[in-house]
């Protein structure tokens, strides 16, 4: 107690301790935050960079709908599941650690189903075997593993929440251009994850051929492909300013990550 | 020493199987509130999605009951009704029969299709007391995307072109897809579940004409 008000205080009165650890603490945070932000969202991407939970993502983008809701309920599971392995990381052995690593994604995953079951039944109908699947989504398990075992609360709550955003935000480019080529219209069913947006289908012409190999299996190894080419070009692009000749080298390591 | 090492083992593994047991615990508390928290609401809309796929096959109008309370199990093999084998069920299914004013007024029949182009087509045929195709359904398919699902109402209303047909109309020689002599379109590129639904739906029809009055009065016996 007696602690906490000369904290309070001294933000009038500054104490010689904490002003002088705060920046040296909050600096290295913020660059690390930062970090955690790029490695989640592109440097690191599960989908398109490290290639994981491709059985979710191919089977599940061929429409924005089921794309936004598996990733939603994936990036949820992240969450919970970082969340939890962090606070207890320092009560785990070796022994049963994956053990109770499973056992935590599992929970999520079942909480993440029976959540969708009474609030979208239409997309939990949608989705099907897909929901219980997220636990074997290896993305969860890795970040579990190599990230969240080893940090605080804070950082493994970003680093879920960033890589929940990353794999999610492919997912849903994936659906976006399978359903636009696949069917020529976007945002369908949309009023089954959100029950207001029954009319936002967009339908490019009304004479419009499907592309069916867009919305089968196939097209969803040709979309994704194309997507991580994509990738590479902006990383390119990004990488090297300076001359062509170092094109090589930075192509290579781009590709060679994870 | 010896003692000294297993004791330590014996230690380590009560630790562990305590910290995972706790673990074990602390994930059953959690799935029990989530499962207490949605369950009424999860059978609620489980109930709200059988009752919207219901009034899709049998209108409303049509009766004043229930669906949902005046149901009967269909067996594959229901020894009370005439040639039960025409619905081809693969396992038990509800019928769900209707009312309107205290009188029967149709009755919804699942019926399966084997033969369609891959896996079994689960269908729900709702029959009027006159023996007119009321509405029919696919519930649950795995045709070719794009080709064969149009027999989903959510893809393709082909599905609509059943309403309204009986036996005698068109009569039975006609009962066919438009390819094979018959009435009925058929969708391109997916002739085999075309005629697969078709086939279905005669079945069902068939069944109801055979068993009229056992369904009929099957709201008495419940």
């Amino acid at each position: 107690m007696a602690l906490s008000t000369s904290n309070s205080k001294s933000n009038s009165n500054p104490n010689p301790i904490s002003p002088d650890t705060r920046p040296e603490t909050e600096a290295p945070a913020r660059a690390e935050s930062r970090e955690i932000i790029s490695q989640g969202l592109w440097t690191n991407n599960a989908a398109l960079v490290q290639l994981l939970g491709l059985c979710p993502l191919l089977a599940v983008s061929n429409s924005v709908v089921n794309a936004a809701g598996l990733g939603l309920a994936t990036i949820g599971v992240l969450l919970g599941s970082n969340g939890i392995v962090s606070v207890s990381r320092h009560r785990l052995s070796p022994a049963i650690r994956l053990p109770v690593f499973v056992l935590i994604i599992a929970t999520f995953t079942t909480c993440a189903e029976l959540l969708l079951h009474a609030f979208a039944i239409e997309l939990y109908q949608a989705l099907g075997i897909f929901i219980p699947l997220i636990v074997t989504n290896c993305t969860i398990l890795g970040r579990a593993e190599s990230f969240a075992s080893k940090n605080a609360l804070g950082p493994s709550l970003l680093d879920g929440l960033m890589t929940g955003l990353g794999f999610a935000g492919v997912l849903l480019v994936l659906g976006m251009f399978r359903e636009l080529a696949g069917t020529g219209a976007l945002f369908t069913n949309m009023d089954r994850l959100l029950p207001f947006a029954g009319n936002w289908t967009v339908r490019l012409t009304s004479s419009y051929k499907p592309f069916l190999l867009a919305i089968l299996p196939p097209g969803a190894f040709l979309f994704m492909g194309g997507l991580i080419a994509l990738k590479n070009i902006i990383d390119r692009k990004l990488d090297s300013p300076a001359p062509r000749q170092q094109d090589s080298t930075t192509s290579k390591r781009v590709r060679v990550t994870g | 020493m010896y003692n000294d090492a297993t004791n330590s083992m014996r230690a380590t593994i009560i630790k562990t199987s305590v910290v995972l047991g706790f673990f074990a615990l602390l994930a059953a508390l959690l799935l029990g509130v989530v499962n207490l928290a949605t369950v009424d609401r999860i059978q609620e809309q489980q109930r709200l999605a059988e009752r919207r796929a219901l009034a899709e096959v049998f209108p409303q109008t049509l009766h004043d009951n229930d669906l949902l309370l005046d149901t009967f199990t269909m067996a594959p093999d229901a020894p009370l009704f005439i040639q039960p084998e025409l619905l081809q069920l693969s396992f038990p299914r509800q019928a769900y029969s209707g009312q309107l004013d205290g009188f029967f007024s149709g009755i919804i029949l699942p019926v399966e299709a084997h033969d369609g182009y891959s896996g079994n087509i689960f269908i729900l045929v709702g029959i009027l007391a006159n023996g007119q195709v009321s509405a029919v359904r696919v519930l649950a398919h795995k045709e070719t995307p794009g080709l064969g699902d149009k027999i989903d109402f959510t893809i393709s209303d082909w599905i609509l072109g059943f309403d309204g047909k009986s036996l005698v109309n068109p009569r039975q020689s006609r009962w066919k897809i438009i390819k094979d002599g018959g009435e009925f379109d058929q969708l391109v590129g997916a002739t085999i579940t075309t005629r697969a639904v078709l086939d279905a739906v005669q079945r069902a029809l068939t069944f109801f004409q055979l068993n009229q009055h056992q369904l009929a009065n099957s709201i008495n016996r419940l």
